[in-house]
């Protein structure tokens, strides 16, 4: 009698496994972030939907080699905003990203860019000592990149913060003169963001290396041969 | 008889649990300013990060510039400094918590701790050492002169990279 007892939630053990079973390689996928269009096709037919994508950027990176959304194209990229000298988050927000970069350090399916938001004071060779100081030795792994000195650098690079989802702001009372919250975003092949992580909360970091993973399996899904001729 | 066993037994019970409340519980204090003011850059560990972040485990720094620490965790520090033999040159704010200075008293708890940890080994401070170590610690004014110093140069290397900045950009 007391068998049957136990037998009952090792068969629904069983049968909930089996149905999970497909189903979570279907749940595999990360969502994409930001808000999307709904466009009506013009021929009738179902309504495109047109996903948001990371904003365009253009930048130069310790290398002193240009840096935009094309550097990435069919890959994945994961992005910060940093600058050289700030006291505050930044030393544990890229401290926490160099432990997501080692493993991938080598890796050619996924590249990292810090933006620095104080392009006044970090030049070439600034973001070249930051990123040597760190242990980044190959600037097309890991850039670290400037928007330019002129004027208008600045408002660009804030702007872009504001399109991968994070908050830097001059603000004289932060440590450092700059407010910046230490979002990572992970982009994906297409340009679109894919994952938000907090830096400074290790469960987020861990949840970052967790998805990467299924992002990189989805993009070979949709490069097959790229991935043969590896 | 019964009755006073209970009421010294309930007596026993109340001392014991208003007891703890008699100390303070600053016996772990140097290690919580440590993890809210201090690990964000030198690490849970005092790691240190590349050679950005200096490290504080294991660091020679500390046994040779023992009496000027109080003054550098109160002030801050800026500019080239050298430790295990790796030369480090950020800034470190001025150690706070909660926007406030830390008192002698926190100082010395948070110096025994790190100085007593992670490889360190030191004589145990005393606050009235920190206390007059932190009397020969310059005032702000000296201490924003320092600063705007540093500034000065840093902007001269900038001024130079940034015609060839100008032209890569275009």
């Amino acid at each position: 009698m007391s068998n049957r007892f136990w037998l009952a939630p090792a068969l629904a053990a069983v049968l909930l496994t089996a149905c999970s079973g497909p189903s979570a390689d279907q749940a595999a996928r990360l969502p994409i972030l930001g808000e999307r269009d709904v466009r009506p096709n013009p021929n009738g037919g179902p309504a495109d939907t047109i996903f948001a994508t990371a904003p365009a950027f253009k930048a130069v990176d310790q290398a002193g080699q240009p840096v935009t959304n094309q550097t990435f194209a069919g890959r994945a990229y994961i992005t910060d905003f940093f600058f050289a000298t700030c006291p505050g988050i930044c030393p544990k927000m890229n401290g926490a990203l160099l432990t997501v970069f080692k493993p991938y350090a080598t890796d050619p399916r996924v590249a990292f860019v810090s933006f620095t938001i104080d392009p006044a004071h970090d030049s070439l060779l600034v973001l070249n000592d930051y990123a040597q100081r760190l242990g980044v030795t190959d600037a097309a792994r890991w850039h670290f990149v400037t928007t330019g000195r002129s004027a208008t650098a600045r408002d660009t690079v804030y702007g872009l913060a504001k399109g991968f989802f994070t908050a830097a702001q001059p603000d004289k009372a932060a440590p450092g003169g700059f407010a910046h919250n230490g979002t990572f975003a992970l982009v994906d092949d297409q340009g679109h963001i894919r994952g938000l992580y907090d830096s400074l909360n290790a469960n987020e970091v861990a949840r970052l290396q967790k998805e990467l993973p299924v992002l990189l399996a989805e993009i070979a899904e949709r490069h097959p041969q790229a991935t043969a001729a590896k | 008889m019964m009755r006073r066993c209970l009421g010294l037994g309930a007596l026993g019970v109340v001392a014991a649990l208003s007891l703890p409340g008699c100390f303070s519980n600053n016996r772990h204090q140097g290690a919580r300013i440590y993890a809210e003011a201090c690990a964000g850059c030198h690490g849970d560990a005092g790691q240190g990060l590349g050679r950005l972040i200096p490290p504080i485990a294991g660091a020679d720094y500390l046994a040779l510039h023992r009496a000027e620490l109080p003054c550098m965790l109160r002030r801050g520090v800026h500019g080239p400094m050298t430790v295990n033999g790796i030369l480090y040159n950020q800034v470190m704010p001025a150690a706070r918590i909660d926007d406030k200075q830390l008192s002698p008293a926190r100082l010395t708890n948070l110096l025994n701790y790190i100085e007593n940890n992670w490889g360190n080994h030191a004589a145990p401070r005393t606050i009235q050492e920190v206390e007059r170590q932190l009397t020969a610690c310059p005032n702000v004014g000296e201490a924003d002169k320092a600063i705007n110093l540093g500034a000065l140069h840093s902007s001269k290397k900038v001024v130079i990279l940034s015609v060839a900045e100008a032209s890569l950009l275009r």
